[in-house]
């Protein structure tokens, strides 16, 4: 019958085909991520609106460190890339290349954390918090921990996760047909990078 | 057909590495410009848009996947637009608040008795 079907309509693709072939899993991660961007999305346009109708908005560029966020920019870059050759090393079998560059990412994110640690500590001693600071309106610092504060959880958990795929996956587990589950870990990560852009820019550098 | 869309060719990944550290380079340059503010910002959005969209299309392979999942992936984009606009008129309306104060006292000190 179903065979019948597709020999008349071989344009129809059967109905149990899912939007991602691979698992079902990537789509729940896909959608979890599309609601995570919403959540970001809603932190910027807010940001932009009280920061448009505050007429004392301190200048970020003059307040906020950019060498030292270029450099956290670059690292979390350099984090995506490495995970897309653990992923390319878990795909084709290869074990030392999956642990070298997934353990490499998860350093990335770890250096990251700390950089904003040493980051946020350095704002907090020049008088920024989140109820205040002394360059102009408070919202200033309100929005800025918000935001980069959510941002940092999110690596933190990446960096979580990661660890459980490496761990889980050191005996060569995830490797050849079961690699999506280090391909879905990688969806979340590139998506922390790829806020992490638009955070910089709205933030740091406009 | 699984198989077919499974095992496409992997990018170059330095080569969208190598874009990713340029453009970044450039949006720093970018902030330095003595140009308009506007001009500077629109610069920089475009820019951050670009770089956002090289992650999404080749690191999270949106660009090898199924038509219907990059719909799911721009929905949070287009959500987001009509957010941005449904907050434009509330910036608009600020504005025309803080303008109006002046006026509407001077009415309230003739008491109707």
């Amino acid at each position: 019958m179903n065979e019948t079907a597709a020999v008349l309509h071989p344009e129809i693709e059967p109905a149990e085909s899912p939007l991602t072939p691979e698992s079902w899993g990537k789509l729940g991660m896909w959608i979890f991520l599309a609601g995570d961007a919403m959540s970001f999305g809603g932190l910027l346009a807010g940001y932009g609106a009280l920061r448009a109708s505050s007429p004392n908005w301190p200048n970020p560029m003059n307040v906020l460190g950019i060498q030292l966020t270029a450099f956290m920019t670059f690292l979390l870059i350099c984090s995506s890339v490495t995970m897309v050759l653990g992923l390319s090393g878990a795909r084709h079998g290869d074990l030392a290349k999956f642990r070298k560059f997934i353990l490499l990412t998860i350093l990335g994110g770890t250096v990251f954390l700390l950089l904003q640690a040493y980051e946020w500590t350095h704002l907090t001693h020049e008088g920024m918090t989140i109820s205040g600071n002394p360059w102009g309106s408070s919202l200033f610092g309100t929005t800025f921990f918000i935001i980069t504060g959510f941002h940092g959880c999110h690596v933190f958990g990446g960096v979580l996760y990661l660890s459980c795929v490496l761990l889980s996956g050191l005996n060569g587990r995830f490797l050849g047909e079961n690699a999506n589950v280090v391909e879905i870990a990688g969806l979340y990560w590139h998506f922390v990078d790829l806020v992490w852009i638009l955070v910089f820019t709205f933030v740091y550098l406009l | 057909m699984a198989q077919a869309r499974t095992q496409h060719v992997e990018p170059n990944y330095m080569n969208i590495f190598w874009a990713l550290a340029v453009l970044t380079v450039i949006e720093i340059a970018v902030t330095y410009i003595p140009a308009h503010k506007l001009a500077i910002g629109t610069m920089l959005v475009i820019l951050a848009a670009s770089k956002a969209a090289l992650v999404a299309l080749y690191f999270m392979h949106l660009k090898f996947e199924r038509p219907t999942l990059g719909i799911i992936a721009l929905t949070p984009i287009i959500l987001c637009v009509f957010l941005i606009l449904m907050l434009l008129p509330d910036l608009t309306a600020k504005d025309r608040l803080n303008a109006a104060p002046p006026s509407p006292p001077a009415e309230v000190t003739t008491p109707a008795h």
